[in-house]
């Protein structure tokens, strides 16, 4: 042990209940910022989860909300037009040559599946309840490999949907609302008019009441019937990318590759991400300020310390320590409470995050959540204890460069 | 005649408040095993000399030698060093680490030049703190200690590494009768027996008759003696 660690060690221990005052200061800066950060990204990591349940990365429909060019346009193309309130023209949600331009994306090194579906408005019917409600056409197998179907099956296979053209998989808020339960027969009915009923064989719950509560999936070919359309209809294609963050570069080039609409889950999901993006800023702000504060109440201590030990530190430099020996002996006892009081913090982070993660929470009709997410990622750790001592050094920094240059003949002289 | 501190025309202005003249042209040779007080009324810049010889005040016009090594315009961190190893000091107020115990005290000079492994700097400090009868209150807190007992503790350390030169900032100046005679003692006894040099500077007559040689000035120069023994 060297000598200046001695003399610092001994200047912590002669006053414990200064020492652990700093230290506290650093404690409680870290273990709230351990708290806020797991809570904080745990709900981030949670929400963003969901949405990747909810949205393919890349999804291919036919907007027929788009503006589309008037007929005055293509045949005077260098005239100046005018067209005022163009009434949109009637048309049909289809893909034309969804089933190839599937194959041709999935073809893709960078794709990891393709899922063609149909989706319709549809009315649900049992006894006398009747609910809006949607239904999906997919091919179940290719949906699970998008969405990870299989792990969310509340009751039933996923198979018993392959091999039963009238059955459906319901989501359990309908299921509940309909008061079905699998193996119950429901009647389905269009807009259009058409009804068909349908055997329940499976209910499934992504956590999401937009979706639980309202939408079933059943063969393609099912809902090809129940719209009294042709084989080749299909209304949307989903992708799944092995790296969901490239969706928003790719997206146009399936856009141009299918010549519809080609939307990224970013882009679909922007109100989600917002949310991510204030509540990252809301937790560093919060973080950054407790640090700030502790910072100075470490510098508080040491500049009140290294004022009353103006004696200790001329006679030091009297008897042959230099400025930096004067320096380094204070800065390890910023150091060390700085580490110290980190460590602790981690632990009391640690702590408090356990007794959130316990808390309980109900996360109403909206999404499934007894508890609160919480992470314990051991970066957010290493961040704390890093961004602890980096504060108490630069706190501790300034007093002890004073004491380093401080004139020994002016306090000695009395 | 060998010896261990020589200055040559050491000058030296105050400029706060106002540019003032405090050390004009000093000479002086100290001979190695010399008890030397310097005397002389307040202000006269006996202090101010003894902190430009101590090598702390930088801030001077001149030259300064301490055993045979010229210190003029080296750095402070070269100075430290120099200091922990051939000046010791004694003040008038005591200036332990008060968290420190006697022994601890005594040790941290020796520890900071490292001649020696740890537990030879242990039992020199013990021997020293014997010399000076202060070997009962080796473990016990500075901070614990009476200011003559304070001021043994303080000499101790001002001794353990052996230096060319002990420096005194009035170092009987705040003790009572009995311990200035036990440290004016202990001072002659270093360097009658031990050949130790020291330079003290004291408004004490008593303290500064019983020395080697008085040193007087007046007005920022040395008025007696006019001429060093030596020469």
């Amino acid at each position: 042990m060297t000598l200046q660690v001695e003399i610092a060690k001994t200047h912590l221990l002669a006053k414990p209940k200064q020492t652990l005052v700093a230290m506290l200061g650093v404690t409680f800066g870290i273990g709230m910022f351990i708290a806020m950060v797991g809570l904080m990204t745990g709900l981030n990591n949670f929400t963003e989860e969901l949405t990747m349940t909810s949205s393919p990365d890349i999804h291919i429909y036919n907007d027929i909300t788009q503006a589309r060019s008037s007929i005055l346009t293509e045949v005077n193309p260098d005239g100046l037009n005018l067209v005022y309130h163009q009434k949109p023209k009637k048309e049909t949600l289809r893909l034309r040559n969804a089933l190839q331009v599937s194959e041709v994306i999935r073809r893709d090194p960078r794709v990891l599946g393709v899922a063609p579906t149909l989706a319709s408005q549809v009315f649900y019917n049992y006894g006398p309840v009747q609910l809006n409600g949607s239904i999906s056409g997919v091919d179940i197998l290719e949906e699970d490999k998008l969405f990870d179907l299989r792990s969310k099956m509340k009751s039933g296979r996923i198979e018993d949907l392959k091999a039963n053209a009238e059955g459906i998989i319901m989501g359990t808020g309908l299921a509940r609302k309909l008061n079905v339960r699998t193996g119950d027969r429901v009647v389905i009915s269009t807009p259009e008019g058409y009804t068909m009923p349908l055997k329940i064989v499976g209910t499934f719950q992504m956590g999401i009441g937009t979706v639980d509560n309202i939408r079933s999936y059943a063969n393609i070919s099912t809902v090809q019937m129940i719209l009294q359309q042709d084989q080749s209809y299909i209304t949307d294609i989903n992708i799944k990318l092995r790296d969901l963050h490239q969706a928003k570069a790719v997206a146009p080039e399936f856009q141009s590759i299918a010549g519809y609409k080609a939307e990224d889950w970013e882009t679909a999901n922007a109100t989600f991400l917002t949310g991510v993006i204030i509540r990252n800023i809301l937790t560093y702000s919060v973080s950054i300020t407790l640090l700030v504060v502790a910072g100075f109440g470490i510098y508080n201590i040491l500049n009140m310390t290294i004022y009353n030990k103006m004696k200790d530190i001329a006679i030091l430099k009297a008897m042959g320590f230099s400025g930096g020996d004067v320096k380094r002996i204070f800065m390890i006892q910023s150091l060390v409470i700085g580490f110290v009081g980190s460590l602790a913090g981690l632990v009391i982070g640690y702590i408090l995050s356990y007794a959130i993660s316990k808390a309980p929470f109900d996360g109403g009709d909206l999404i499934s959540l007894d508890h609160f997410p919480v992470n314990f990622d051991p970066k957010y750790y290493i961040i704390g204890i890093v961004f602890g001592v980096t504060t108490t050094a630069v706190a501790g920094y300034m007093p002890s460069r004073k004491a380093a240059k401080m004139d020994p003949i002016e306090i000695l002289r009395g | 005649m060998e010896y261990v501190l020589r200055t040559h025309k050491i000058t030296k202005y105050f400029y706060d408040p106002e540019k003032f003249q405090v050390l004009k042209e000093i000479d002086l040779k100290v001979n190695r095993g010399e008890f030397l007080t310097l005397m002389g009324k307040s202000g006269c810049g006996k202090s101010t000399l003894m902190y430009v010889l101590s090598t702390m005040d930088t801030d001077y016009d001149g030259e300064l030698e301490i055993a045979g090594e010229r210190l003029t315009g080296k750095s402070q961190n070269e100075l430290a060093k120099f200091r922990n190893e051939h000046i010791g000091f004694v003040f008038q107020f005591h200036y332990l680490l008060p968290e420190f115990t006697a022994l601890q005290n005594v040790m941290i000079p020796a520890l900071k030049l490292k001649r020696y492994n740890r537990q030879e700097i242990e039992s020199r400090a013990y021997e020293k703190l014997k010399m000076l009868g202060m070997q009962d209150y080796a473990t016990k807190r500075a901070s614990k200690l009476s200011g003559g007992q304070q001021q043994r503790v303080a000499i101790a350390r001002g001794i353990v590494n052996d230096p060319n030169i002990i420096m005194g900032d009035e170092p009987t100046g705040n003790l009572d009768s009995y311990n200035s005679g036990l440290v004016f003692d202990i001072f002659r006894d270093l360097a009658h027996t031990y050949h130790q040099t020291i330079i003290a500077v004291t408004h004490d007559e008593g303290f500064a008759h019983n020395s080697d040689r008085i040193v007087e000035m007046s007005d920022g120069e040395i008025i007696r003696p006019q001429e060093n023994p030596g020469d």
